[in-house]
């Protein structure tokens, strides 16, 4: 989502590192591309402002004579204000003491607050909550129906009925405490910030429900206007949180740095794709990082834990560290990865990858293509590809429904990353060193003591352990 | 592909020495860490046995649609009972709750008297709030800073500096008429609807059946929504308000057999007109957006005539919008735009960058969710109402 942003800070940045001193006709030209990026990405016209300036008065000439090199200084600088923009620390759920604990979601229309609700009640379960949702949008045809058939995927029980918003929450909520249901969300209409009435009917809603939580929920590629409704609706219901939705297309995303800033309440949750599972707790830090072009590790990371089988992973290990990868090795990991979602998604995550890659419009077919071809070699083929010649080739190329150009392509690009390989294996086992056997882990589950000694650049500085 | 099995053994060497191995022995069952180690995720489950590009439990935002209730409608210019004649509000009334904030800056430029670079700044703070983007506001003021140097424009009357700014802006828009193209031949005529979602798509065609049937015209309706919880029952709804005919398919059934279907039943049936509803989809997703060249490929065979591909934007939509448009031109070939949910405080000035950049034109706007709320887009008004 914030691709482009990065890219644009990228080719800045870059400029910048090779600089020695920088003057402050400099600096202020480093500050004009980089409002053009911001706004180009869609950050509100004031918050880019002020961001500028807070960047420049931290960045004067001679501020940054301080420095042996002044650049890394502006990209400290730049990383730190655009951190704390975007919101400083990651929203942590509190529960009512008197259950149930009440969430309630608004938004314009077509913001993906259905959706939402869904994956909000999805998460609750995860955190071991028992929730249940109301369907008080009784505007839109149907939107009760496609509640009920969320609910029904994810278990989750729903309550409408054809009445007026204000009912159905006031009721919903009698029939979830009756149910001893401790997490309640309520789904609202989608509603213009200028449209008096249903203000007015969402206040009521909120003051009849008395929310813990009332979440804003806003599409990542809206623009300018982003502000101005996330305003009102502040100002109607004291939001508690925003939730950015549709995160895993390219919009550039300025909206949630605007939204924060102006609203001053956190980015509490993204949606982050199609499916229920793509919903996850908004990390400022992380997406500082992220936009900078230095990676979202631990993002990363916690995708694999949940998707990678660990015994593959173990075996990934292992392999690398004898500097031993066969095709074999390859195919089980290519399909733990393909189970983390798009290969794209994924890159964005990884810190140093250069621009090009990043962009590289990869073909997720082509993974299935890679699969076929390697499924389509014998046992034998798989463990010492020299014995493929060009009869066996052809086999393949049949059997997996590609052509032998393609076949030699992956055999020769394999053979360059099993050299290359090679090269990683002796610090990859000085990375593991020691590690095996290390199971102690609190009962929270202390990540961040965990990853301990594997102090990457991109991990450093990321906040606290959640 | 190559490139493929780069970037998948990068990925492996990244997680793999970062650590990864530790932390899955130590996965965690039912955490109480947001995000943390969860039980296997809903999106895992088979997906229905169907040809539909999505895998997993249907979801996307939902589309706005009409007021089932009367009153829930907005206050201004309605025709809520539908047995009334269609008004068609004119699009400076409906807009007129919104303007509020821009005129606020074109005031401040017509109260400075002469034209100076101050009234310049001002210009681009209201263009860029507007959505117009930065590159394209840069633009059409270098080419306004030319006139009034050049003289062509008087340096001391700031009116007449924003009359020469709007016909600008309207002149970017090159006289599009927003008439939708009805096919020549025998068959039913064919208009699709795409987009990314939570646009709008299925209201517009919900207004669109209503309009076209008082028209006089019989309006089948294709579900081509297959993948969205109860997208077709939104979409009969519409139907039943309109006196169309939905034809349906079964829950992750293929979008082009349904709308192959549609046509087919209009063909039959002598309808004159088929609006096609796909699902939203993002551009960005490689395997959906095959799926709707597939679509476009069966909306256009015999007996339907394809004479409109309508991209749905919503006027809420920053820069993206250029991006959204360029690639489903790209997939897709999209002969238009409605632009919706005008009636919000968003100006829709993407547009402008899209109308110059990529050629499409805008036909028809949004501005509100009841049935009546749909107007050909005229560019004048269009500009008018952006400076209030």
């Amino acid at each position: 989502m914030f691709d482009t942003l990065t890219d644009r800070f990228d080719a800045i940045l870059t400029r910048l590192r090779g600089r020695g001193r920088l003057g402050d006709a400099e600096v202020s030209e480093v500050l004009r591309e980089i409002r053009v990026a911001l706004l180009e990405a869609d950050v509100n016209l004031a918050v880019a402002q002020d961001l500028i300036e807070r960047i420049r008065l931290r960045c004067s000439g001679a501020e940054l004579a301080k420095y042996l090199t002044p650049a890394q200084q502006v990209i400290k600088v730049v990383n730190e204000e655009l951190t704390a923009t975007l919101g400083g620390e990651a929203l942590k759920i509190t529960y009512a003491s008197k259950p149930p604990t009440v969430v309630l979601l608004a938004g314009l229309q077509g913001s993906g607050k259905t959706t939402a609700s869904a994956k909000l009640a999805q998460w609750f379960r995860q955190q071991g909550r028992h929730p249940y949702l109301i369907g008080a949008d009784l505007q839109r045809p149907a939107a009760v129906e496609q509640l009920r058939v969320l609910g029904a995927e994810i278990n989750v029980g729903v309550f409408s009925e054809p009445t007026d918003p204000v009912t159905v929450s006031r009721r919903g909520l009698a029939e979830a405490e009756r149910l001893g249901r401790d997490v309640v969300i309520v789904d609202t209409a989608g509603r213009l910030a200028i449209d008096r009435e249903l203000m007015d009917e969402v206040r009521r809603v909120s003051l009849t429900v008395h929310p813990d939580y009332t979440f804003f929920v806003v599409d990542a590629m809206t623009g300018q206007d982003a502000v101005q409704t996330a305003e009102a609706f502040h100002q109607a219901l004291q939001l508690d949180g925003i939730i950015l939705t549709k995160v895993d297309g390219d919009a550039r995303g300025g909206a949630a740095l605007s939204v924060k800033q102006v609203v001053g309440r956190p980015i509490a949750f993204l949606s982050t794709g199609e499916r229920i599972a793509d919903f996850e707790i908004f990390h400022p830090d992380r997406l500082a990082s992220r936009i900078l072009g230095m990676g979202d590790v631990l993002s990363l990371i916690e995708k694999a834990e949940r998707e990678y089988d660990e015994e593959v992973a173990g075996q990934a290990l292992e392999r690398l560290q004898s500097g031993r990868f066969s095709l074999d090795d390859f195919l089980d990991q290519l399909r733990q990865i393909k189970k983390m979602g798009p290969l794209t998604g994924l890159l964005s995550m990884m810190p140093g990858i250069p621009k090009e890659m990043r962009d590289a419009k990869v073909d997720e077919r082509d993974i299935g293509k890679v699969e076929a071809i390697i499924c389509s070699m014998t046992a034998l083929e798989r463990a010492d590809p020299s014995v493929l010649d060009g009869s066996r080739r052809l086999r393949i190329a049949h059997g997996s429904g590609t052509s032998t150009t393609e076949v030699n392509n992956l055999l020769r690009q394999f053979k360059e990353m099993q050299k290359m390989i090679r090269g990683v294996g002796p610090m990859a086992k000085l990375a593991g060193a020691g590690r095996p056997g290390n199971k102690a882990k609190s009962a929270k589950g202390n990540r961040k003591k965990v990853k301990g000694g594997r102090v990457t650049p991109s991990t450093k500085g990321l906040g606290p352990p959640r | 592909m190559a490139l493929v099995i780069v970037l998948v053994v990068l990925v492996v060497v990244l997680l793999v020495s970062g650590g990864l191995v530790l932390s899955t022995r130590t996965r965690r069952r039912g955490s109480s860490l947001p995000g943390a180690g969860a039980p296997p995720v809903v999106g895992e489950k088979a997906p229905p046995a169907s040809p539909s590009a999505r895998s997993g439990p249907a979801i996307a935002p939902a589309a706005p649609v009409a007021a089932a209730t009367v009153d829930a409608a907005p206050a201004e210019a309605e025709s809520p009972a539908l047995a009334e004649p269609l008004t068609r509000p004119a699009l400076r009334d409906r807009l007129g709750r919104a303007r509020g904030f821009l005129s606020g800056y074109l005031d401040g430029v017509r109260a400075r008297k002469g034209v100076d670079e101050g009234t310049f700044e001002q210009l681009e703070e209201a263009l860029i709030l507007a959505d117009v983007g930065i590159t394209t506001t840069t633009r059409i003021l270098n080419d306004l800073r030319a006139k009034v140097r050049s003289g062509a424009v008087s340096s001391s009357d700031s009116s007449a500096l924003l009359e020469a700014l709007q016909a600008d802006l309207v002149s970017m828009f090159d006289g599009d008429v927003g008439t939708l193209a009805f096919g020549e031949g025998d068959g039913p005529t064919v208009w699709l609807f795409v987009g990314v979602n939570g646009v709008g798509k299925t209201t517009t065609i919900g207004k669109l059946a209503l309009r076209e049937t008082k028209a006089g015209g019989t309006v089948v309706l294709a579900a081509g929504d297959t993948f969205r919880a109860a997208a077709g029952e939104q979409l009969e709804s519409w139907a039943e308000r309109a006196g169309a005919r939905t034809v349906r398919g079964a829950d992750g059934a293929d979008p082009s057999s349904v709308i192959f279907d549609a046509v087919q039943h209009a063909a039959s049936r002598g309808a004159r007109l088929v609006l096609a509803d796909t699902a939203g989809r993002l551009h960005t997703k490689v395997n959906l957006m095959d799926e709707l060249r597939k679509v476009r490929r069966v909306a256009e065979r015999l007996p339907g005539q394809l004479t409109e591909v309508l991209l749905v934007l919503d006027a809420t939509t920053g820069q993206n919008g250029v991006v959204q448009a360029r690639q489903f031109t790209e997939a897709v070939g999209v002969t238009g735009i409605v632009l919706t949910k005008l009636d919000g405080t968003a100006k829709g000035g993407v547009v402008l960058a899209i109308r110059s950049e990529l050629g499409l034109p805008i036909k028809l706007v949004g501005v509100g969710e009841g049935p009546a709320d749909l107007v050909p887009f005229d560019p004048a008004e269009f500009v008018a109402a952006l400076f209030g």
